[in-house]
């Protein structure tokens, strides 16, 4: 088939993929968005399967078939709470496939130049394609050896480059999927010598790269592989459980530049414009949730909290401790409650108890809304997922800025297993290493209710003054029991 | 523990410290409750009540005293009540202290605990047993129901067939609870109501009642409320005098003054002379909220309606509480229960009188034959103290020059960013090769829509918005299929994983969105 059907299919494709993301501003949008996503999917593999350069399509389609029925399988039984480490497992994947790729790019390279070598120099252009021809070059190894030596060159580094993110995308991925599925010990750990490795690391890349340009050698290619791989690792280990919701995203914004570098190299537009497209999202929403932290992106990547810049404001008070049925006649006593989810809730799969509390409360005609910290959980709009899963309406789950503002004329609020976005050090005590960070400004409500397992400190290790305020009691249990047992005295 | 209500003996008072509902909720506590026959008749609660709620009925006061542990009373006690109290029997009641001394020796010598509602300390969380607030709040609605009463127009102004009706003025002196709910219903009863403080923290309280501030045109050293646990503290003379200036410039306008100025442990102050009374409209009505203390106005006499010679009534009943006798005993029953459930911590029908708490603590005013008032300042401050310094309000000016500025940083900011990007972009064109560059701009118009389209997406949906990333990221497989048709068994089998994997993502990564986003409901 002709490469102007493929290249059309690729604009299809484009816009359609557009669509899709564009489509993401609204819930009900977006259920049409994801179909624009599949055809558009479709469209693109189907375009790239019948067009020029294709081969070996039974193996292709047995490999998509086998893989597809992987995907689907893990898809219908993933639980919600595991979304994270889902996402980050399948980062990986695109790391690795984006290195195999790179290699095969290499090999093809490697192997069109020795033939190029032999190639009798009396031949004249179009001489030279037939000979080529005839060598059984086909597809993507016959558009190299059409390429000029500056074109070569520049195929090189996009090449090297592709490789590169790909594999560092890759090694991250599975850290951050090890950590987040508990495989690995969340904590942030750094070998001795720090970021100093990466760095390190990184540099032996660069050269590596000026030796792989002069013609160096598959071996320059392998090594780098190696660096990346270790750094990646290393980047990722250095992270502790909280930021989480940037490292995914951050990975999330690998995967698409590896594959718009992958694009460059073999010529693709319809890469280049994924990968862009991808690698724009993720750093997006890196970018939203270090603002949502008070953090810059370099701090959160070399990990831990900053340096304190004097002692902690002292905390005056007690916590005092609450049983459900002082809970529950508070509840029952409210007109307007606010419940805040953080990841307790979804460690202790609390979701359901907590949609059921919902209902029984707005079955009282009593307003119950959901404040949800842009950091909250372990993903990026993790804990709106977990409230949908639960059938909480959306339109009651409001975001922080939407929210603030109504603490002070709300009843009783919740807080389910979220410490440190509820934090009201932040805003008082210009010393705290949280100080300046956005919170949800809970303790100005009328009384708050915090469900907790004991009295620990949240993952940023501060201590949590709303704790020791007059009007917070602490509700102190696994969050779905305590949640469990105010639900039949709630009536 | 028994706890026990007897009937208030003080004449025409219509309160009662237990309800039923209360009864209820004190034996939810572990006690158990008792009441003298007839104790709530007054205020709307019969004996019957009562019995169904679980509380014996006693027929007489001895009888009450003997069964109770803890009494719970209204007006401070009498003489013969006192001497009804026993050595361990707790009296929970307003007391005065202050001006009651000979009745605290007394109760001290009995051997008797007794707690004054009137000395709970002024905390967030003694808010809920401060019966002073509770009783004020009723009086201030009274007041300006009374002062209806004997007003001969209407509150708020209408154009009617008949004719046009003027609002009624108010003028509320004085914001504290009784000032601020006498302020509330008069607004919503149509008024035109203006009220005055000495302290101009409260000025944002009086404007959210819908009342307007008046304000005086002097400058003082405020005193800041924190110091003086919220209350108002005595203004200098040059103060008064500006403040009754003020006053008789308004007075001639004014239909209805409620005033309600006290100073603790102070006579009240006297603000509303007799020259503007006699400045007033006749049929004007004062209600002197003060009256106890002697009163705000120069005219009125406790417990009397008085009329003054060009017609104004004055008001200075003392016992607007007790006049809507079902309402105060709600409130005041519940601020009991409250102080019941901070002096019950096991919520096991034991009393521990724990003089650790600094609520318990500044309300006791006897405990143990020893007399324990005044009471030690309480460790947590009343209110927070007042605000420094509001930032300066910015002119019109400033702000547009701000803006300015702001534009202007911004534009040299992004002509700075556009201009070094260009710069690099034909750095990277003169070295580059042509069919680079082509794919070049394909990758930045990219990036450039990726960003406008995924600012839009909705917060709520980014989970969503990163399994659908993930699943067009696998686009790369495109890459994977170009090589696959290749001659090189490598080549091909690093083609077939890459396209294994992909698959894997494209399945999952769409199959995982669409499970999502089915989740989400609208209620």
């Amino acid at each position: 088939m002709e490469y102007g059907f493929t290249t059309a299919a690729y604009v299809v494709a484009a816009v359609l993929f557009i669509q899709s993301l564009g489509g993401l501003s609204g819930q009900e949008s977006a259920k049409r968005a994801v179909w624009y996503g599949i055809v558009g999917m479709a469209l693109a593999v189907i375009a790239t399967v019948a067009g020029p350069g294709a081969g070996n399509w039974v193996v292709s389609l047995a490999m998509i078939v086998v893989g597809g029925g992987i995907g689907w399988v893990v898809a219908q039984r993933v639980q919600m709470t595991e979304m994270p480490q889902l996402v980050a497992a399948m980062h990986s994947l695109v790391g690795l496939a984006a290195v195999f790729i790179g290699y095969n790019a290499h090999i093809e390279m490697v192997r069109v130049a020795a033939l190029m070598a032999d190639a009798p120099t009396t031949l004249s252009a179009a001489g030279v394609a037939s000979w080529l021809d005839e060598q059984g070059l086909g597809g993507f190894a016959l558009k190299i050896a059409h390429k000029t030596a500056a074109e070569i060159a520049v195929l090189k580094i996009e090449v090297f480059l592709g490789v590169f993110i790909g594999a560092v995308t890759f090694t991250g991925s599975v850290i951050a999927y090890g950590k987040l599925a508990g495989k690995v010990d969340g904590k942030a750990k750094k070998l001795p010598g720090g970021h100093m490795l990466n760095a390190g690391a990184a540099l032996i890349s660069v050269i590596l790269l000026v030796l792989y340009f002069q013609g160096a050698g598959t071996w320059t290619l392998l090594l780098m592989t190696l660096m990346a791989f270790f750094i990646g690792y290393h980047l990722i280990m250095g992270i502790g459980g909280a930021d989480m919701p940037v490292v995914v995203s951050m990975l999330n914004s690998y995967s698409g530049w590896a594959a718009a570098a992958i694009g460059f190299s073999l010529s693709n537009d319809l890469l280049i414009v994924v990968g862009a497209l991808v690698g724009s999202s993720g750093a997006i929403l890196s970018y939203i949730m270090c603002k949502a932290m008070n953090r810059s992106f370099i701090s959160v990547i070399l990990g831990g909290f900053g340096g304190t810049t004097g002692p902690a404001m002292e905390i005056e008070g007690e916590q005092i401790a609450i049983d459900s049925d002082g809970v529950a006649a508070a509840l029952n006593d409210a007109d307007s409650v606010i419940i805040v989810p953080g990841y307790g809730m979804a460690v202790a799969q609390a979701q359901q108890s907590v949609s059921e509390l919902t209902r029984k409360l707005r079955a009282k005609g009593k307003s119950v809304r959901f404040a949800i910290h842009p950091v909250a959980g372990r993903l990026p709009g993790h804990m709106n997922v977990l409230l949908a899963e639960a059938k909480v309406p959306y339109d009651i789950v409001l975001e922080m800025d939407e929210i603030n503002e109504d603490f002070p004329d709300t009843d009783v609020v919740i807080v389910i297993g979220s410490n440190d976005i509820v934090n009201p050090a932040a805003q008082e005590d210009p010393n705290s290493p949280i100080a300046g960070m956005p919170v949800l400004e809970v303790w100005k409500a009328k009384q708050v209710f915090v469900s907790k397992r004991g009295q620990g400190t949240g993952y940023s290790g501060i201590e949590n003054p709303l704790f020791y305020k007059e009007n917070t009691r602490m509700f102190y249990g696994d969050a779905k029991k305590s949640i469990d047992t105010l639900l039949p005295m709630v009536e | 523990m028994k706890i026990g209500a007897p009937r208030e003996i003080f004449p025409g008072e219509n309160r009662v410290a237990m309800t039923p509902d209360s009864a209820l909720q004190l034996q939810k506590l572990g006690h158990s409750c008792v009441i003298e026959t007839g104790a709530g008749a007054a205020a709307g609660f019969q004996d019957e009540a009562y019995a169904v709620a679980g509380v014996e009925v006693v027929a007489s006061a001895e009888a009450l005293f003997e069964a109770a542990d803890v009494v719970v009373k209204v007006r401070e006690p009498a003489k013969a009540e006192i001497e009804r109290l026993r050595r361990g029997q707790t009296l929970i009641s307003f007391f005065w202290p202050a001006q009651n001394a000979e009745m605290l020796d007394l109760a001290k010598d009995r051997g008797a605990t007794v707690v004054a509602m009137d000395m709970v300390p002024r905390i967030s969380r003694a808010q809920k047993m401060d019966a002073l607030s509770s009783m004020a709040n009723i009086a201030g609605y009274r007041a300006v129901i009374e002062a209806g009463n004997n007003f001969g127009r209407f509150f708020t102004g209408q154009v009617t067939a008949a004719g046009k009706v003027p609002p009624a003025k108010v003028l509320v002196v004085g914001a504290g609870v009784a000032g601020l709910a006498a302020i509330g219903t008069s607004t919503s009863l149509g008024a035109i109501t203006l009220a005055f403080d000495v302290r101009p923290e409260v000025a944002e309280q009086i404007e959210s009642m819908g009342a307007e501030f008046v304000y005086l045109d002097f400058e003082e050293a405020q005193q800041d409320g924190a110091a003086t646990g919220g209350y108002a503290a005595p203004s200098s003379p040059e103060f008064r005098e500006a403040q009754l200036k003020k006053f008789r410039e308004l007075a001639p306008d004014i239909d209805i003054v409620i005033t309600t100025a006290l100073i603790p442990g102070r006579p009240a102050p006297k603000l509303w002379t007799e020259d503007m009374v006699a400045l007033m409209k006749r049929g004007s009505v004062i209600i002197d909220l003060a009256a106890e203390r002697g009163g705000n106005c120069d005219l009125t006499k406790a417990d009397e309606r008085v009329v003054s010679d060009n017609g104004v009534v004055i008001i200075g009943y003392t016992d607007f509480p007790s006049r809507m006798g079902t309402q105060a005993s709600t409130l005041y029953s519940n601020n009991i229960r409250h102080m019941l459930t901070d002096l019950t911590p096991g919520k096991d029908g034991v009393i521990v009188h724990n003089m650790e708490d600094d609520v318990i603590r500044g309300a006791t005013v006897t405990h143990d034959g020893a007399i324990t008032f005044p009471p030690p300042p309480p460790k947590v401050q009343a209110i927070a103290a007042q605000k420094k310094e509001k930032p300066k309000e910015l002119t019109p000016e400033e702000k547009r020059a701000q803006e300015v500025a702001a534009f202007k940083a911004q534009t040299r900011q992004q002509v700075t960013l556009l201009g070094v990007g260009a710069v690099l972009l034909l750095l990277a064109g003169v070295f580059a090769p042509a069919s680079f560059m082509a794919h070049f701009i394909v990758f930045v118009l990219a990036c450039y829509v990726g960003f406008q389209v995924i600012w839009n997406v909705s917060h709520s949906l980014h989970t969503p918005l990163m399994a659908v990333t993930n699943a067009i990221s696998s686009i790369i497989i495109l890459g994977a299929l170009m090589q696959i048709g290749s001659g090189s068994w490598l080549v091909v089998v690093l083609a077939a994983l890459s396209v294994f994997m992909a698959g894997i993502n494209i399945f999952g990564g769409f199959m995982v969105t669409r499970r999502m986003l089915a989740m989400f409901q609208k209620s």
